[in-house]
């Protein structure tokens, strides 16, 4: 079965507040890095999946994204779904 | 009367539960395992706190999955009482069975603190020992404690009178000071602060032991 990769990345909503990238921009002032005007804190998650066909691949991924990877009241996501990685036996 | 306490690998106050409601309160219990799916016999489910699973993705976002947590769905939806308490609630948010989610809070800080909440039983089973409007004072120890909603949810909350318990002065920066919500059919609650840590005279005040008394009801 082919074997599909892709990346999720994961970020707050906008209309949430993110207090640790607020943080972080605070302390890129100190590092001497200024004009920082917005930094938001997310995650990648990169996913290995055996599919038959980059279509089941994708809804799989979808799923696996809105239901366990982000949280959609708070979080938005989006997939990036590579070419397959290599054909398996 | 029995209530079941829900551990997961990563709960730290379901001992504190078992502490409040069968040691102070008389109250049977018996610690449910988070592979199990027998809840027979049990007349409430506590949620406790903690870090299920360590918290890993987001809180409560593993524990949502637990076998366990399938039947609890369950005995809610037939209308079964159910306590989610910090991790708990966490836990409930992911689980759908309550809206809006808890996320970090505003100054990053984790809270350990005494914390004076009013209460609005509203059609909360759990809070029918209170009065409308009563201040209480359970403690609160959680990091991701925020609670967040979008505004018109928030106000079809408070019009329905789910926002049951609300922060006298807010520490973590909560929409609508939200502390603790039920749902529409009042059966469930989850609530930050620690209600359970606020049963033994030995421990401080005793506010919580209403909460908990409403079983015995």
């Amino acid at each position: 079965m082919p074997l599909y990769s892709a990346r999720v990345l994961v970020s707050l909503r906008p209309s949430v507040l993110d207090p640790a990238g607020e943080a972080t921009r605070a302390a890129a002032a100190r590092l001497g890095v200024d004009g920082v005007s917005r930094l938001r804190i997310g995650k990648a998650v990169e996913v290995e999946l055996e599919a038959p066909d980059e279509a089941t691949a994708r809804i799989q991924l979808e799923l696996l994204s809105d239901r366990l990877l982000a949280n959609p009241v708070i979080e938005n996501w989006t997939l990036e779904l590579k070419d397959s990685a290599s054909a398996g036996a | 009367m029995t209530l079941g306490v829900v551990v997961f690998p990563g709960s730290n106050c379901d001992r504190d539960v078992k502490w409040a409601a069968e040691g102070c309160l008389g109250i049977a219990t018996r610690f449910l395992w988070h592979e199990e799916r027998d809840l027979s016999g049990l007349d409430a489910v506590v949620i406790p706190g903690g870090f299920s699973y360590g918290d890993y993705l987001r809180c409560g976002a593993i524990a949502r999955f637990a076998p366990l947590l399938q039947e609890v769905a369950a005995f809610a939806e037939r209308g079964g009482r159910v306590l989610g308490i910090c991790n708990g609630f966490q836990v409930l948010t992911e689980m759908g069975l309550l809206p809006g989610a808890l996320t970090r809070n505003q100054k990053l800080h984790f809270l350990c603190e005494p914390t004076d909440l009013a209460v609005q039983p509203g059609p909360c089973s759990w809070l029918q020992g209170y009065s409308d409007g009563e201040v209480v004072n359970f403690p609160i120890a959680h990091g991701e404690g925020r609670y967040q909603a979008e505004p018109e949810q928030l106000r079809a909350l408070e019009d329905n009178g789910q926002v049951v318990l609300r922060y006298v002065r807010n520490p973590n920066g909560s929409v609508g000071d939200v502390a603790g919500l039920t749902n529409a059919a009042g059966n469930v609650l989850g609530l930050m602060p620690h209600p359970e840590r606020a049963c033994d005279p030995a421990t401080g005040g005793v506010d919580g032991r209403r909460l908990l008394a409403s079983l015995l009801g």
